[in-house]
């Protein structure tokens, strides 16, 4: 019985799966968040740390005076927002390269997820929801906008 | 080079080596590992912060915490994983995109290494000075 076998260099094509290309688009977006993420991290890094006292400068009264500013607000969603895919994302490679049962896999995978959304969805909330006047908090712990009571 | 009995040439090297071993491997792994440390950083980073949704004081008590050496020099180290991991993921997007890139990769790989230098020295005086200031009080 002859069996004919393809030259090794023939042509060869798989045929695609139908729909839209999700790790194609991962790929892309690793860089085109990256790019973004340089500088929207080397920035929030250099007002943070560098300018003004470094971390001893970081109190209530920083943060509430730097969200008090729509521009910072937005800086740190969209920070906030492509990190944590760009990090699920890789998170969700590393795990796929070395995670060999399937059962790990999945519970590993999932966990990353719940992580994403959550930190997500609490981060965003923080950042427009919080109040940066307490009723009840001593004057000196609160930014210098916030109504004497 | 030798031709073997198929008839086909055998390299000597495998082609296609980026990640194989040296410098294209060595900033895989640093990659991989910087990416995983400051993933876990940002997972506590945004749970501190939330302290302001909490009360002032909580989240002065909990920002406190990161004001002593140990933590200063935490934050060195932090500053130096994101450089890394930015600087060489230009490299990526460049081995990637531009035509000379991979040819390049490995002198880019120096490149890396030196402006991670530069950006180091740069930083770590100011971060040492914040760190000593926290000693003495």
């Amino acid at each position: 019985m002859a069996t004919t076998i393809d030259s090794p260099r023939a042509p060869y094509s798989v045929p695609r799966k139908r729909g839209v290309n999700w790790e194609k688009w991962g790929w892309i977006y690793m860089r085109a968040s990256g790019v973004v993420l340089i500088v929207l991290i080397f920035g929030h890094l250099f007002v943070n740390l560098v300018m003004g006292d470094g971390v001893k400068g970081i109190d209530f009264a920083f943060v509430a005076g730097k969200w008090a500013s729509p521009f910072w607000q937005v800086w740190d969603l969209l920070m906030l927002w492509l990190a944590f895919i760009h990090g699920g994302n890789g998170m969700r490679t590393i795990v796929n390269d070395y995670a060999t049962r399937p059962l790990t896999r999945k519970i590993l995978l999932g966990a990353i997820l719940v992580s994403v959304v959550a930190e997500i969805i609490l981060g965003t909330w923080v950042i427009f929801g919080f109040d940066p006047c307490p009723a009840g908090s001593p004057a000196d712990v609160l930014p210098s906008f916030c109504p004497v009571v | 080079m030798p031709e073997n009995s198929a008839g086909t040439m055998t390299p000597r090297r495998p082609a296609g080596t980026l990640y194989r071993g040296r410098e294209g491997m060595w900033s895989w792994v640093l990659h991989r590992i910087t990416g995983v440390a400051i993933f876990f950083f940002l997972l506590v980073h945004v749970l501190d912060t939330s302290m302001v949704a909490v009360a002032p004081e909580a989240y002065n008590a909990v920002i406190g915490t990161y004001k002593n050496p140990i933590m200063g020099l935490g934050e060195l180290a932090l500053v130096g994983a994101i450089a890394f991991h930015a600087f060489n993921g230009i490299r990526i997007i460049l081995i990637d995109l531009w035509s000379k890139g991979a040819k390049y990769q490995r002198v880019m790989f120096y490149v890396v290494i030196g402006l991670w230098v530069v950006l180091m020295l740069g930083f770590a005086p100011r971060q040492i000075m914040v760190i000593l200031s926290e000693v003495s009080g």
